[in-house]
């Protein structure tokens, strides 16, 4: 199954810059930004991480949610916390560096990697060693 | 008559806590700009505010504006409150299946720290909301079992939560923003212990302790 990712920031800027960034290498990846709270601040929101999860979901895509900073990753558990076990199958974590994780997911997608393959390049663990 | 919490009870508790989150607002701000990003206050307070807004007559029960409480900071608040928050409130709605006796009063609050440690995954003396939320459980657990009314645990846990927010201030941060900034985080009072001493505060007020 062709995998897709979510972007999550606290800055929509951020987020839609990833987006562009990742696009660059990856351009047949579905890829959606979810930055900002709802009214547009810097944070981050529990519906918008959803309604990007939901969207790739019913486009038949596995997905891969990558974060900024530790709130994020706090409110992407809460919205995977809601997700029932077989949907989890489907919709992992990647906790990595946001931008080179999110080039080398989505690089990864691109050339056909399944959901644990991508995950685990978005982690980009090799610029830690 | 009982003692028991009911929804007028968690109605007066959410209502008074946005109004303590707007009085105290500043100074949740002023927490947070010195060891965190200063969104805290803003958070908190608009997070409740848009909790109020939707309490009405439709809510059936404790349970009913607990969840709500849960669902609407989770999706409002933006900043590290609302997951925390948000799954504090979501665990402590399922201890909440009827109205609250003493012993249920102890298991709000234990399902509430149980949240924000599955959430956050902090423990105690790293600086955050646990080190109010836990030494809050405890003293519930010890006044709960000394025969204390529901109002009375309330209490108990408030002031224990107060205690333990100022406890926080010569602690390093070792989670959370604050954490980047190492030995400089000494000397300042977490924004999130602060802030949850003022919601159980308001719980028990609105029990009448």
């Amino acid at each position: 199954m062709s995998v897709g990712l979510v972007i999550v920031s606290h800055s929509a800027q951020l987020a839609d810059g990833v987006v562009e960034l990742a696009l660059q290498m990856a351009h047949d990846v579905q890829l959606r930004a979810a930055g900002g709270t709802d009214d547009g601040r810097i944070g981050t929101s529990f519906d918008k991480v959803s309604a990007a999860v939901t969207e790739l979901r019913d486009a038949g895509l596995d997905v891969a949610i990558l974060t900024d900073l530790g709130s994020a990753t706090m409110t992407v558990d809460a919205v995977l916390e809601f997700l029932d076990s077989e949907e989890l199958e489907h919709v992992k974590f990647s906790d990595g560096p946001l931008v080179e994780g999110a080039v080398a997911a989505a690089v990864t997608a691109q050339v056909g990697g399944d959901l644990d393959a991508v995950v685990a390049a978005g982690r980009a663990r090799e610029l830690f060693e | 008559m009982t003692d028991n919490l009911s929804l007028a009870w968690a109605l007066a508790w959410i209502r008074g806590a946005q109004a303590t989150l707007e009085e105290h607002r500043m100074e949740l701000i002023d927490l947070d700009r010195a060891i965190g990003d200063g969104d805290h206050g803003e958070n908190m307070s608009r997070g409740f505010k848009a909790v109020v807004a939707k309490l009405d007559d439709s809510i059936p029960d404790v349970q009913g504006v607990l969840k709500l409480v849960a669902s609407t900071l989770m999706s409002t608040v933006g900043g590290a409150a609302g997951p925390l928050y948000g799954t504090a409130f979501m665990r402590a709605a399922k201890a909440a299946d009827s109205d609250l006796d003493s012993e249920k009063v102890v298991a709000l609050i234990a399902g509430a720290l149980e949240g924000i440690v599955a959430r956050g995954k902090a423990t105690t003396n790293e600086k955050t909301m646990v080190d109010a939320w836990t030494p809050a459980l405890e003293a519930a657990k010890a006044a709960h079992e000394s025969g204390a009314t529901p109002g009375q645990v309330l209490r108990a846990a408030a002031d224990a939560a107060a205690a333990g927010a100022e406890a926080t201030i010569p602690m390093l941060a070792t989670k959370g923003r604050a954490s980047y900034l190492g030995e400089r985080s000494i000397g300042h009072k977490d924004p999130g212990s602060t802030s949850t001493a003022y919601l159980l505060d308001e719980a028990a007020k609105a029990a009448g302790a």
